[in-house]
């Protein structure tokens, strides 16, 4: 008998679009000697205290399942790290929930919240996991679109605009995959005032709060009224240099706590307990780790966004995370063709910004999350391909001349 | 002496890698290469910045290997100078590489390079203990170097980029 798979799949399953990420991992894997600035994450190694912490916990035993919510005692340092560091304040008894990465916890947000048709506000160009996400939660994603103008930050104008009776919740991500944006307290103040006045949720992802650079990293659940519409996603991937650990967690008030941790706890059961145990070494003793990488990101991101701006790429300074979002509209090119041609003439992989949403057509990510050597390299050969391009304006090719 | 932010900036990007150009240097530290280039004047000609080692595994090359011994020195301090000047004079040498004041069991660790273990114990027999003062000297020989100034000479697995082409 011949199978109509069409028949057997879901709905919502079959509409979901595969990740544009993936694409261009294809393309890049399947070539040799690339130097990518396509990495979404630390090229740090985890400390090595957090490693040393697991394996002792594996030595002793710690196979079993833990709490569905988590260990206690790495809920308790989360509580403690979240009140010392962001001043926000939570029980780690019915407040906070351990997940296997921020991914899962936004997953576990949608579901709990979200009915047939509710709309979710997501601010773009975004991480490409949070419109897939509601839809499978059978919500709408509407996308809000911000430009460079302001540094793609999105205004509380822009929110506003994009409400409609169904709008149920806003997901914010500060500082932002793929643009580095990150939107200080007084930013944040504003929106706050229009989530409050249309009575909204907040989703927000903090996963680089600690990669920020410039300015103190501020959290929307301690911005006054907003702790009890707000559920607070943060983890260890990136700060910590984390990211194959999948650990993450959530923070929320104990209504939305408990829904999220009936569904954890049939979906997950609880994070695994040994890589707990490095998380809670994590939290209490590798902040001058943490302090150090943050410094190292920094330094090359001053490098970086000057260096793609002396050569025409027209590039913001972004506030925080370890990605920059130039512009390349001077080159004539989209920016697939940008990404794919630059990855076959000069092998060098970054991601094409319409990936990230319609609005970052016309950019690129570039990561700085690598060596200092690496990124020189990848510079030189990107002026390279965009000189033989030939078609950026004048008054740029004037300023890449002059150096 | 108080270095400025932009000062100390500068001494940790050399520190981490002392051969980005000047260019890169200025882009990273946010300042003009005019800063970079008279910074680094003033923190060499002030020894803040002492010199610009390269370490090399030399036990990984052919015939180049030597030999290492790390000497622990007795030693009775002389009135009014204390152990200054015997640890001057024995810094002297060429083939002492380090040389450190220590609490404890013994007052001096030198740190001796030579060619050959013979070269080394010639050094300890007619050098170094027939220096007035020398109590007595206790020779260990280094076996294998597994780091050194907060450098792993492992085969440097940590070093390696496992992390795929594009991720999220
Ligand atoms: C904005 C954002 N949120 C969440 C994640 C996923 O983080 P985790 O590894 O903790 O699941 C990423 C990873 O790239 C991200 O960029």
């Amino acid at each position: 008998m011949k199978h109509d798979y069409e028949h057997y799949l879901s709905q919502t399953a079959k509409e979901l679009q595969p990740s544009g990420i993936r694409k261009f991992f294809d393309l890049a894997a399947s070539m040799e000697d690339v130097i990518s600035l396509g990495v979404g994450e630390p090229d740090f190694i985890t400390p090595w205290s957090i490693r040393e912490a697991t394996i002792l916990s594996l030595e002793q035993g710690f196979t079993s399942y833990t709490a569905n919510a988590g260990l206690l005692e790495l809920r308790e340092e989360i509580t403690t790290y979240l009140a010392t560091r962001f001043g926000v304040h939570y029980n780690p008894n019915n407040q906070i929930i351990v997940t296997i990465g921020a991914s899962q916890a936004i997953d576990l947000a949608f579901r709990a919240i979200l009915n047939q048709g509710d709309e979710v506000l997501i601010v773009e160009p975004a991480f490409v996991s949070y419109a897939p996400l509601v839809a499978i939660a059978g919500g709408k994603p509407v996308a809000v679109s911000t430009s460079p103008v302001n540094g793609f930050k999105v205004t509380a104008e822009q929110i506003e605009a994009a409400i409609t009776e169904k709008t149920k919740a806003i997901l914010l991500c500060s500082p932002n995959n793929p643009t580095g944006s990150m939107l200080t307290k007084d930013e944040l103040t504003e929106i706050a005032e229009i989530i409050q006045k249309y009575d909204l949720i907040v989703v927000s992802d903090e996963i680089y709060a600690e990669l920020s650079y410039d300015e103190d990293f501020c959290s929307v659940a301690a911005i006054e009224g907003m702790y009890e519409r707000t559920i607070l996603i943060n983890g260890f991937s990136k700060g910590f240099a984390m990211t194959g650990w999948r650990l993450g967690f959530l923070a929320a008030p104990k209504e939305f706590f408990e829904v999220m941790l009936k569904i954890h706890q049939y979906t997950t059961m609880c994070a695994p307990n040994m890589l707990q145990r490095g998380a809670v070494e994590a939290l209490r003793n590798t902040y001058p780790e943490v302090e150090s990488m943050r410094n190292s990101y920094r330094r090359r991101r001053n490098y970086v966004v000057q260096t793609l701006n002396q050569m025409g790429l027209e590039c913001h300074t972004p506030g925080g995370a370890f990605y920059v979002f130039p512009s390349i509209r001077s080159t004539g090119l989209s920016s697939e063709q940008f990404a794919e041609e630059l990855l076959m003439q000069e092998k060098v992989a970054v991601v094409p910004g319409h990936v990230f949403g319609e609005s970052g057509e016309g950019y690129i990510r570039c990561s700085y999350a690598t060596s200092m050597e690496q990124l020189q390299e990848a510079l030189k050969r990107i002026q390279r391909f965009i000189e033989k391009k030939g078609v950026y304006a004048d008054s740029q090719s004037e300023k890449v001349n002059a150096r | 002496m108080q270095l400025s932010s932009v000062e100390i900036e500068i001494l940790k990007i050399i520190e981490e890698n002392h051969k980005l150009s000047v260019e890169s240097i200025a882009l990273m530290a946010m300042c003009s290469e005019e800063t970079v280039r008279k910074t680094i004047e003033k923190l060499e000609y002030e020894k803040i910045i002492m010199s610009y080692p390269t370490l090399i595994n030399w036990s990984k090359v052919e015939g180049q290997e030597g030999v290492i011994a790390m000497i622990d020195v007795k030693v009775t301090p002389k009135r009014g100078v204390g152990f200054d000047e015997v640890a001057e004079r024995i810094s002297r040498f060429p083939e002492v590489s380090s040389l450190y004041l220590m609490s404890g069991a013994y007052d001096l660790s030198i740190t001796v390079e030579g060619k050959t273990m013979n070269q080394i114990a010639a050094f300890v027999s007619d050098k170094l203990s027939t220096i007035e003062n020398v109590v007595s000297t206790t020779t260990h020989f280094m076996l294998k170097k597994y780091k050194h100034d907060g450098v792993s000479f492992n085969s440097g697995n940590d070093d390696k980029d496992r992390r795929m082409v594009v991720s999220p």
